[in-house]
């Protein structure tokens, strides 16, 4: 019956308007407010997380209920990269690429303890946390996080985006602002001048 | 070689040392008795060697499995400091061999490349300059596989640090020369290179295809892994025996418990200890269980790549509810780190056959869903019959193993052909295939979970209620925690564990189950420290992304990703 025109109470412009019919708000707020509830991901699904990430989506977790289930695999598409997994310096560049492909506003999840540290794989060819390439808002700890860790992460940054909050770390920003690696050994050591970032070496 | 020696050879090396004597280069291989029969040879005649073992009639080493590379470096008693370890399987004779190509110490370790015995060889010989630096003379396609191309050094050496990086810019990725040609002939209506990945859902996980296209035919393609290369290896090596556990379950996380099974067999047997039934048969519950998770994955993210979303639901389910039998077990669901060298972490919760049983009763339900819904689905059976077929005789010369190769008609699996735990007491049958092509890889799968649900059953009708499942050997597993808090003894027994590490005797051994995805082997190295000295995992699906961009040249692009979804690539266990 709700599609009768009949059946709806009738909006009177001035006059009878009941307590629910006008709601003040300020614009970025209410834009916040969508734009925190219907988050389009794009799962950066490397390893062991990705296959994590797939509960998450799936039926028993259902990632819908908070609205964030449009699941893009095109980064013109997303406004939420979850980087689920370990990623290592030979995949660092084209998670830039992808990053920088998105358009704003855009928002980082760095999901488990390798993309955010890279967790117990203090290796060679492992990238340190995903901040040295670019700026996460959320980091969900874990290996892999359980189904309700991440969402404990987007209703975390579901609450960080209404608020207006920017907290971006000073790594981060660094990584944010152009440069496009800012390599771990050392914090606030600038790459050229530490000898694990490698370019002072003959190019091969 | 003394009389001594060779009365004591086991009757199969004694089989390979007989006619090898009669080949012109008998003087220069040395036969051993390892855990397996073991053949040393110079560089200088492994290809004639490799030729003889894979055509002798009496050998027929025809499935290269594995190459390890190992330096010397810190090992007192090797005469050089590089060698090469080659593991064999023969199919016709079902048995296995290594061969071991010992590298004269010189300016850099050079050896043949043996690429066109075995064609699986070719990777694995690119692996192996990468991460060690040899070099094989005569190779297609010497140029690093796993490591990026500004990398600097080669990381498995004994004298590279563990944690050192290198730079790497997007301009310094490595294109293959004719991704940049153009191809205008007439006939040819559109030529162009596309790449796919390393972020592309079809690739489930990172692998990086460049593919030339004329129409929607692939004229020609390569594939390029690396992308997940997160040094298993080098972290093996700088852990305690036990700690590397965790770092085997995430190889193959899919079906993480199988590789922790899979490691701690290949320890256990070095140290030569017995496990408790009840613990091996946990063990065999949980890996067949894993079984099933890893094939629903796989068929449903197979679905899925080629447009039918809804069975992934229906295959998710079930894999939901193992995951609550695996927390109610250990905790974790994925990445389970449940095993020990010597047993179990803990026993498992008292309900543990109720849960077993219940799942037996739901599993079937959501088969026979998916079984209605894709078997006789024209749309799958025309993408997946007769696309991606490989023969007999390739899926052998390009090392496949494990359902694969099953759907091929050549019935290896490891379950059968060398049973370990108990399976040669329990009724099931090898689930194969003939014709190799997808729908065969999806019907092999289909079956072997409904093999892996009867194994259950009856692993569950013999698992004594109660009892032990981990050895009480205090040298190999940590004593319990009351008696640590209370004895002196016992205190030390953990302190001595988790400050040192287990001591596993002196030596090397190369053990294999089947896995998910076909033979997962692990190589060990001790040299009587806690931890080892090299340890290689048999990644099953390394082979098959290396025959990938083979496979697929001739078809459509359309048909390239429902191949690459059979194959079942897992990112952690190609790449470790």
């Amino acid at each position: 019956m709700v599609g009768k025109k009949e059946a709806l109470p009738a909006y009177q412009a001035g006059g009878g308007a009941g307590p629910a019919d006008f709601l003040t708000t300020r614009l970025e707020t209410m834009v916040a407010w969508a734009r925190s509830n219907s988050l389009w991901p794009l799962p950066f699904a490397t390893a062991c997380c990705g296959i994590e990430f797939m509960s998450i989506v799936s039926s028993h977790y259902d990632l819908a209920r908070f609205g964030a289930e449009v699941v893009r695999f095109s980064p013109r598409q997303a406004d939420l990269l979850i980087v689920a997994g370990t990623v290592v310096d030979k995949l660092a560049p084209a998670l830039r690429r992808i990053y920088d492909q998105m358009p704003e506003p855009k928002w980082v999840i760095s999901m488990g303890v390798c993309a955010s540290t890279g967790g117990f794989y203090r290796a060679y060819h492992v990238t340190q946390g995903i901040d040295e390439i670019i700026p996460v808002d959320v980091y969900v700890p874990g290996c892999p996080p359980t189904p309700e860790e991440l969402m404990y992460g987007i209703l975390e940054l579901q609450r960080k985006i209404q608020s207006g909050e920017k907290s971006r770390d000073s790594r981060s920003a660094r990584a944010a602002e152009g440069k496009r690696f800012a390599f771990s050994p050392g914090e606030g050591e600038s790459p050229a001048a530490t000898p694990a970032s490698g370019k002072d070496v003959p190019a091969g | 070689m003394t009389v001594l020696e060779s009365t004591a050879l086991s009757p199969e090396a004694e089989k390979i040392r007989g006619r090898i004597a009669a080949t012109p280069i008998s003087e220069r291989v040395e036969v051993l008795d390892l855990d397996l029969p073991t053949l040393e040879v110079g560089p200088e005649d492994w290809i004639a060697l490799a030729r003889f073992l894979r055509d002798d009639p009496e050998c027929r080493y025809d499935l290269f499995l594995d190459l390890a590379s190992v330096d010397n470096l810190r090992r007192r008693e090797r005469k050089t400091r590089y060698e090469a370890v080659v593991h064999l399987h023969s199919i016709a004779h079902d048995r296995h061999v290594r061969v071991k190509v010992v590298i004269p110490d010189g300016a850099e370790p050079t050896l043949p490349s043996v690429h066109d015995v075995w064609p699986a060889a070719n990777w694995f010989e690119r692996e192996a300059y990468d991460l060690m630096g040899f070099r094989f003379t005569g190779h297609p396609n010497l140029r690093r596989l796993l490591c990026h191309d500004a990398f600097v050094g080669h990381p498995l050496r004994k004298d590279y640090a563990p944690g050192q990086r290198w730079f790497f810019a997007e301009e310094d990725l490595r294109m293959p020369d004719w991704a940049a040609e153009t191809d205008e002939r007439a006939g040819h209506f559109e030529t162009q290179t596309l790449s796919i990945g390393p972020s592309h859902p079809a690739t489930h996980g990172v692998i990086h295809l460049i593919a030339r296209l004329d129409g929607e035919r692939i004229t020609r393609a390569e594939t390029q892994i690396g992308y997940m290369h997160r040094c298993f290896e080098k972290m093996s090596e700088t852990h305690t025996w036990n700690q590397i556990i965790p770092y085997c379950d995430r190889l193959n996380y899919v079906s993480a418990m199988i590789n922790g099974v899979g490691y701690v067999k290949t320890v256990e047997r070095m140290l030569g200890i017995e496990i408790p039934e009840r613990g091996v048969l946990i063990r065999t519950i949980l890996s067949e269980f894993s079984r099933i998770m890893d094939h629903c994955v796989n068929i449903g993210t197979n679905l899925v790549d080629i447009g039918a979303l809804t069975n992934f639901w229906y295959l998710y389910q079930p894999r939901e509810n193992i995951y609550s039998l695996l927390e109610a077990c250990c905790g974790a669901r994925l990445t389970v780190s449940y095993v020990r060298v010597g047993g179990l972490a803990i026993d498992v919760p008292e309900d543990f056959d109720a849960r077993c049983r219940e799942l037996l009763e739901s599993i079937p339900k959501f088969l026979e869903d998916v079984d209605r819904l894709v078997t006789r689905n024209r749309i799958v059976r025309n993408r997946l019959s007769g696309t991606g077929v490989v023969t007999p005789e390739q899926a052998i010369a390009w090392g496949f193993t494990g359902p694969v190769l099953r759907s091929t008609g050549v019935a290896y699996d490891v379950r059968r052909s060398r049973p370990y735990d108990f399976y040669d007491r329990f009724d099931w049958d090898v689930a194969i295939s003939r014709e190799g092509d997808n729908f065969a890889r999806y019907s092999v799968r289909m079956e072997e979970m409904r093999q892996s649900l009867k194994i259950i059953r009856q692993a569950l009708d013999i698992l004594p209620a109660k009892g032990p499942v981990s050895s009480s050997d205090w040298h190999v597993m940590l004593p319990p925690k009351d008696a640590v808090y209370h004895d002196m003894e016992s205190l030390i027994y953990h302190f001595k564990l988790i400050m040192e590490g287990i001591r596993v005797p002196k030596g090397e051994r190369y053990d294999w189950i089947e896995g998910a995805n076909g033979e997962l082997g692990f190589y060990a190295i001790s040299e009587g420290s806690g931890g080892p000295y090299r340890l290689k995992p048999r990644p099953p699906c390394f082979p098959m992304m290396a025959a990938y961009e083979h496979m697929i040249v001739g078809g459509p692009i359309s048909d390239a990703v429902a191949t690459l979804g059979t194959l079942n690539i897992i990112a952690g266990e190609l790449e470790r």
